[in-house]
């Protein structure tokens, strides 16, 4: 099947309008006859589920965890990027979709990106109106900074906070439909399965995470706002309770997934410290605006950074970028760390680290600019490592962050089950085959606010939908395929526990399917997956009862949905026999070891059909048009 | 630093109408660069070997910033270290051979569920009743057509920076949530946007804070020592002048 995008032609520039206006209207006084399920409550699911109680739908909106303002959007820290152009130094709406196509490696469609740019402007507008105490001049205006992928400044930012400062915007907007009564929120709740009546969407199974219960939703539409998977990877900077599930139950039932081999590895984390840990902490890109990043340039050097001279440090990515310096996009910096990394020049204990330098910057700014721009990162780093920045250079080592992989979504962001839309990262739409720093916020956001509000009401226009109950047959089927499930994984009591498994699925991925992927350890690793989930529903050792709190039936469940997912990212990941953003086939390298695209090949997006565990998946390809850029190899040199 | 073994004493509690009771448990092999948290999952993979239910705690981000996370460490919440929640707190901070008591937040308005989750659906209430600015989707003017001065925004920035957590509530001896509205109608009030709606937000706030079993302010300040984002008690004072700025306006 060769899939259609349902993008709406013509100039680029007045694509969404023209949509927009061509697009079906629910009236105020219907709205209230519709129900919509939002699932999830980070920038996307928040956005989304306030601005459509704002505009009358009745919206049953749910979290995995005790309150929606937790959501893990609330974890980024360093800005979200609009073509405001506020610093007069050229950018643009076009500017800012340019550099995101590119910065995506010419693996994202051309008119959502388009969009994306356009609506950025009305986010900074709208998150200013909510009271987000963004930073400021002091003349009063809007401050920027500038960030990796991007040679303007545009990106907007509090602190180091802005995630969370634009997360408590939507979560107020939300709280605010809470009160009105226009939005029913249901914490501790985890969407297990998808309805369909029908062919249509029409409602969700969700586990209350505090009785145990199983509980039936019917809805007209629902919205999966669901995040990333990045926690297949066992280590991540995701958070913990961040998953696949709801996002692979929706596959299972039909939806198509879009590209899950492109995963984000972030340059800038604090390396690894011992076999318990439990996840990695990102330190903001923002730092690499002033920090310098260098390793000795002899192996083996166990100076301190301090007692190496000039002379006898390599600052690689200003040696080898000389026009992006430090700021070169993320799969670009993190490969360049794993490569001087491997050739023994690696430093701290393990070796799988480099030096993010700061002492040039506070002699440069003074220690106050700096403690001003980066104090909160620069706590938190002596925090977890008991070293203090100020006088000693950073240590980092890149980390899996962000899947621009996700569900298959049209323009309307609907997959390609009717009714089904998906938001966020959750989806594949904006980001190609690397996201550039500042543009998950912008995002999240741009699908909850400004585009979703105008899409659903085409769909709920538009549709058939006939009454449905809980009471449907396809809600009894899907509750008791959930219940077998849980009470299968609970009867296995076998010897390993299920942190036990996800460390050793972890473990694959991150050495065969992580920053550098090749066929043969692709190939393998798919046979370890297999062979480590058929083990897993042989021996899992899950206690406690299903009828009360029990965080490892959670994450028991989640694992084996990881379990069947990886399969499908590394078989994603052994067809494109190209690199491209963050997915580095070795086969595919230039001279100089710059990653290879292959257009001739493989411009499209692969979005995979379910069609049984263990089997193999069917391709299906959306082919991408550029028609507004032009295609070239990516240099940041 | 050597790895080190501690002796644990946990608040064990099966549901919210069970009686609970403190468990003694061993840490053992505890390196001094895990987190709090880490040595929790330690143990509880250790209990889960042993077929015993494993100690139930809220986490999700263990970065110090989703407020998820929230354990009474030796009668103090978010334990020893200034400035740190119970995720970003080391076990370098612990001697070998210590006794640690573990415990979840104790108040009347914010039950416990199991072991060390607690229920703070208050404080979700609370921000529903105002903690917000009525802007719909669509309707927001140019970003920089009200400026803001940058100390004001800064300072609007110091109040916001709350994760509510419920360490505030946790230490207070009254269990009083004044430090979290404080911060919170700050936030609002320093900025432009949140003049409009400014007494009826205070009003609305103040009442449901009462209304969930929140106790009174009585000027101790243990909230600020714990709080792990230092948010100031002169917020507490913010949030009397409103109210009473509030009251009188509308004699």
């Amino acid at each position: 099947m060769i899939l259609d995008g349902k993008v709406p032609g013509g100039p680029l520039e007045t694509q969404w309008e023209r949509h927009k206006a061509s697009l079906g209207l629910v009236s105020p006084a219907n709205r209230r006859k519709y129900t919509v399920i939002v699932v999830g409550t980070g920038l996307a699911g928040a956005s989304a589920a306030a601005s459509l109680g704002e505009l009358g739908y009745n919206v049953l909106n749910l979290t995995i965890l005790d309150s929606p303002r937790r959501s893990h959007s609330i974890a980024a820290q360093g800005g979200i990027n609009a073509a405001k152009n506020y610093k007069n130094d050229g950018d643009s709406i076009y500017r800012l979709f340019y550099d995101t196509i590119k910065g995506g490696d010419y693996r994202a469609r051309e008119s959502n990106v388009y969009r994306l740019a356009e609506v950025s402007v009305d986010i900074i507008d709208h998150c200013v109106a909510q009271g987000v105490p963004f930073a400021r001049e002091y003349g009063g205006l809007l401050s920027n900074r500038s960030f990796g992928g991007a040679q303007v400044s545009r990106t907007f930012y509090a602190r180091g906070q802005t995630g969370q400062q634009l997360l408590l915007g939507a979560y107020g907007a939300l709280m605010r439909q809470v009160d009105s009564g226009q939005v029913k929120m249901l914490p501790r709740r985890e969407m297990l399965d998808l309805v369909l009546v029908d062919g249509q969407t029409r409602g969700i199974i969700a586990r209350n995470l505090v009785t145990g219960a199983l509980e039936r939703y019917a809805a007209d539409a629902v919205l999966l706002c669901t995040g990333g998977y990045g926690n297949v990877y066992f280590l991540s900077t995701n958070a913990g309770n961040c998953n696949v599930t709801a996002a692979w139950r929706c596959a299972k039932r039909g939806a198509l997934m879009a590209n899950p081999s492109f995963v984000q590895i972030h340059p800038t984390c604090i390396p690894e410290s011992g076999e318990y840990q439990a996840k990695l902490t990102l330190m903001s890109e923002s730092l690499r605006n002033d920090g310098r990043v260098w390793v000795p340039k002899q192996p083996g050097d166990k100076r301190a950074p301090k007692d190496i001279p000039e002379s006898e440090r390599d600052y690689f990515l200003e040696r080898r970028y000389p026009s992006y310096g430090n700021l070169v996009p993320r799969d670009v910096a993190s490969r360049n760390v794993k490569m001087v990394c491997d050739e023994g020049r690696g430093v701290g204990t393990t070796g799988r680290a480099v030096y993010l330098d700061f002492a040039d910057a506070i002699k440069r700014l003074g220690r106050d600019t700096i403690v001003e721009r980066y104090g909160n990162l620069f706590e938190m780093y002596e925090r977890i490592t008991a070293e203090n920045p100020y006088e000693n250079a950073m240590r980092i080592y890149p980390a899996i962050h962000y899947t621009m992989g996700g569900l298959w979504v049209d323009y309307n962001l609907m997959s390609n089950i009717p009714g089904l839309h998906v938001l966020g990262e959750a989806n594949f739409s904006d980001h190609g085959a690397n996201r550039l720093g500042a543009s998950a916020l912008m995002q999240g956001l741009a699908d909850g606010y400004f585009v979703i509000p105008y899409t659903l009401a085409h769909y709920l226009a538009g549709a058939q939908l006939n009454p449905v109950t809980t009471d449907h047959d396809g809600f009894k089927e899907a509750e008791a395929a959930v219940r077998e499930r849980i009470h299968t994984l609970l009867s296995i009591r076998g010897s390993k526990t299920v942190l036990d498994f996800h460390r050793e699925l972890g473990k694959v991925m991150w050495d065969q399917v992580g920053m550098a992927r090749n066929e043969a350890g692709l190939t393998d690793a798919l046979h370890r997956v297999r062979t480590l989930r058929d083990e897993y529903w042989q021996n899992v050792k899950i206690v406690g009862r299903d009828d009360d709190v029990n965080k490892s039936l959670e994450f028991g469940l989640r694992l084996a949905d990881y379990l069947e997912f990886a399969e499908m990212l590394i078989i994603d990941a052994l067809h494109r026999k190209e690199s491209c953003g963050c997915h580095l086939r070795e086969e595919s390298q230039t001279e100089d070891g710059e990653a290879k695209r292959n257009d001739a090949d493989f411009a499209y997006v692969a979005a995979w059909e379910f069609t049984g565990v263990g089997k193999q998946p069917e391709l299906h390809r959306e082919p991408l048009r550029f028609d507004f850029v032009e295609v070239k190899q990516r240099s940041y040199k | 630093m050597h790895n080190m073994t501690l002796k644990l004493r946990v608040w064990r509690q099966p549901g919210s109408d069970a009686p609970g009771k403190l468990v003694d448990y061993a840490a053992t092999n505890i390196s001094p660069d895990m987190s709090f948290l880490e040595m929790l999952d330690v143990l509880n993979e250790e209990l889960t070997r042993r077929g015993e239910d494993p100690i139930a705690f809220d986490y999700d981000c263990r970065e110090g910033i989703c407020g998820s996370c929230g354990l009474v460490i030796n009668g103090v919440p978010h334990g020893p270290k200034p400035a740190t929640t119970t995720c970003q707190l080391f076990m370098r901070h612990f001697k070998d051979g210590d006794t640690v008591t573990i415990e979840p937040w104790r108040a009347r308005a914010f039950p416990v569920i199991k072991d060390l989750i607690v229920d703070r659906g208050a404080f979700d209430r609370i921000i529903a009743a105002g903690g917000y600015v009525s802007v719909d989707t669509g309707s927001a003017p140019e970003a920089n057509q009200i400026p803001i001065g940058k100390d004001v925004a800064e300072r609007a920035m110091d109040a916001a920076a709350c994760i509510g957590c419920g360490a505030c509530v946790a230490a207070c001896k009254n269990a009083s949530a004044v430090l979290f509205v404080g911060a919170k109608l700050a936030h609002l009030a320093l900025l432009p946007q949140g003049q409009i709606e400014r007494e009826r937000r205070v009003i609305r706030m103040f009442e449901q804070m009462e209304r969930e079993g929140f106790g009174a302010c009585s000027n101790e300040a243990e909230c600020q020592a714990v709080c792990p984002k230092e948010i100031s008690t002169k917020h507490i004072s913010l949030l009397n002048r409103e109210y009473l700025r509030s009251l009188l306006k509308n004699l």
